[in-house]
């Protein structure tokens, strides 16, 4: 690795690798070679991602200066412990849901826009990494764009003809969130003169009264949370995983929204200052009813839903509430337990999204009334989606019981028991979801006229059980993701960028 | 519009003047005001408006949507290109002062080179968006 010492520029390949590896994907035409050279290059990432995390634990943050321009004048990208973890999640379940995406994608997508679409599948990724790495708060909004413009594009090729309405509404809901984001940006620079995340920490803790920086938090917190479908700014996100490509399904359950949660911490913790946000703004105490209105309400109409994908939408509506109540916590144990979750759940939804692709690769169709007797004829991909759903759930010895045991505490610590409940009771909420979903699939017989359905091919299958093993792996050994998950808290906690 | 001779006339004598004007921009743009972005749009205008006048034919015959595609894509890699010839030469990422012997000389050759990838990909986006969209009824009919 020090062949020309390349080691030092990782952070600039991270990103550059998967940007420059789109247009050549898309030159190559022939879909399998575009697919084969998009698994090589997520597999890069990958390695990137996980070398500049164990770098970050051992010496510390990193900073890169593009173009050797120092900040703050220059773009900087920055990796410490939290944004290495994002880096991480985003690029392995890139690259497994590529994998997984081959089969999946010549079954559903015509052959002459595959190279299209894994041009675009890598500028997505382009733009998560670009997003979670800069330090440049200008970057983010470049990045943000980058990666919603392509998810609009993936999202539109699905299968179905409603695929063009959800990419359609999802762009205008999408656009009208970035333009809040990079308005609020444009605040803060009119404010400070700087646009470096820890210049801006400095200089916006000096005017903290001004009616400017009211208004820029307003556009920033309302933008991300538009773009991390928090409650009630999530109505783009069920059309949108309903219908889009099963793998993109995947993949943007997955990822999308865990960045944008990113960013909003990234925000709130670094840029804004734990102490302004929440002891000045009590930014958590707008943030907590959303979040407990995320879970009962995400859950509930999930129970109502007789479309699997759409079903796996509004929990993940849910989900993100957890998300946002380890967030109003501001205390170790809450943070701890949004980034676990945020791993963990990137994990569960991924195995989800993966088996009712598999489902939808057999039977055609994403109606709950369609998996009447598929507990026997698929028993490998209905044991995977059974187990991910435990995780949901939050069954002992899978990553959801840890993540919901780190919230729980968090609640208790905080003297708070009604939250406690409220997350026990989302739960109960999934337990119902879930077992409506798992009856049908295994306890109603089909009737003797439905065509014959076959177990799922195992380029399917493999993907979607080592996400499966990974939720049990994790839900064991909780020393990677718990251990990294609590030092980047304690970084957010302890104010440095 | 085979009978709107003023029309026709003009728009052959224009056409040249606008895609002058774009290289203008493009190659001055490090001295005066321009650059890349400017100088695709422009000259994505020159092609449009022959387009327009001429039909989409002809103007599919002058650039097919083939070349425009890659052109597109190439204009992304010049970019990345020279980014990574910064790596190459010792420098960072996007750092221009290593490609010449003298870092002005190597910040003028950068931003150029930059600035022409911006370019390419810029114009060809341009036509083939105005592609997309004037070919989308005849798709339509088959």
């Amino acid at each position: 690795m020090t062949l020309l010492g390349i080691d030092n520029h990782l952070p600039a390949l991270q990103v550059v690798i998967p940007l420059m590896g789109a247009p050549l994907c898309f030159l190559l035409r022939r879909p399998v070679l575009a697919w084969g050279f998009s698994v090589a290059i997520s597999s890069a990432t990958l390695i990137i991602a996980f070398l500049l995390l164990q770098t970050t634990l051992q010496t510390g943050p990193l900073s890169y200066a593009l173009g050797g321009w120092a900040a703050p004048w220059g773009i900087e990208y920055r990796v410490d412990t939290l944004n290495g973890y994002i880096l991480l999640l985003v690029t392995a379940i890139s690259t497994l849901s590529l994998l997984y995406a081959r089969t999946s994608f010549e079954h559903e997508i015509n052959s002459a826009q595959l190279p299209l679409l894994y041009a675009g599948w890598l500028l997505c990724l382009t733009g998560f990494l670009g997003m979670t790495i800069t330090g440049d708060a200008f970057n983010v909004f470049v990045f943000l764009e980058i990666s919603s413009l392509s998810s609009y594009l993936l999202i539109s090729l699905g299968p179905d003809r409603r695929s063009l309405t959800a990419a359609f509404r999802y762009l205008v809901i999408g656009t009208i969130g970035a333009t809040f984001i990079l308005i609020a940006i444009g605040l803060f620079y009119s404010m400070t003169g700087t646009l470096n995340m820890a210049d801006l920490a400095i200089l916006l803790s000096k005017n903290t009264e001004s009616r400017t920086f009211h208004a820029a938090i307003g556009f920033l917190l309302i933008g991300l949370a538009i773009k991390a479908a928090i409650f009630p700014l999530h109505l783009w996100l069920p059309n949108a995983y309903t219908w889009a490509p099963s793998a993109v399904s995947v993949f943007l359950a997955a990822t999308a929204t865990k960045v944008a949660i990113y960013l909003l911490l990234r925000f709130l913790f670094t840029v804004i200052g734990a102490e302004h946000s929440f002891n000045l703004f009590t930014l958590n105490q707008a943030l907590l009813p959303l979040g407990v209105l995320a879970v009962l309400i995400g859950s509930v109409v999930a129970i109502y839903q007789d479309n699997i994908k759409k079903l796996l939408a509004y929990s993940s509506v849910a989900q993100i509430g957890y998300m946002v109540l380890g967030i109003t916590l501001v205390s170790l144990s809450g943070l701890t337990a949004t980034l676990l979750h945020l791993f963990n759940h990137a994990l569960m939804k991924g195995a989800l999204f993966m088996a009712v692709g598999a489902i939808f690769y057999r039977t055609g169709s994403l109606r709950i009334a369609d998996l009447t007797g598929l507990g026997r004829t698929m028993p490998l991909t209905m044991a995977a989606f059974l187990i991910s759903g435990l995780s949901l759930i939050g069954l002992p010895l899978t990553v959801g019981f840890v993540s919901k045991w780190y919230l729980v505490v968090g609640a208790v610590e905080a003297n708070q028991m009604w939250l406690a409940i409220i997350i026990l009771l989302g739960s109960l909420l999934a337990i119902i979801y879930f077992w409506k979903v798992i009856e049908i699939a295994y306890f109603h017989h089909k009737s003797s006229e439905a065509p014959v359905v076959n177990e799922a091919p195992l380029s399917l299958l493999i993907p979607t059980w080592i996400l499966v093993g990974a939720n049990i792996y994790f839900g064991i050994d909780t020393r990677l993701t718990a251990g990294v998950a609590e030092k980047a808290a304690l970084l957010l906690l302890g104010g440095t960028p | 519009m085979e009978h709107h001779h003023i029309l026709r006339t003009i728009t052959k004598l224009l056409i040249p003047i606008i895609l002058l004007f774009a290289l203008y921009v493009q190659f001055h743009g490090d001295f005066g005001p321009g650059g890349g972005f400017q100088a695709g749009v422009i000259f994505g205008s020159g092609i449009i408006l022959y387009g327009i006048v001429f039909g989409l034919d002809k103007a599919m015959a002058v650039i097919p949507p083939s070349v425009l595609r890659v052109l597109a894509a190439l204009g992304v890699l010049l970019y990345g290109g020279v980014g990574l010839t910064g790596i190459f030469l010792g420098g960072q990422f996007l750092d221009y002062s290593v490609l010449a012997a003298e870092p002005t000389k190597g910040q003028h050759l950068g931003i150029l080179l930059i600035e022409l990838g911006v370019g390419t990909t810029v114009a060809a986006i341009m036509i083939l968006l105005f592609f997309a969209f004037a070919g989308f009824n005849r798709e339509e009919r088959g």
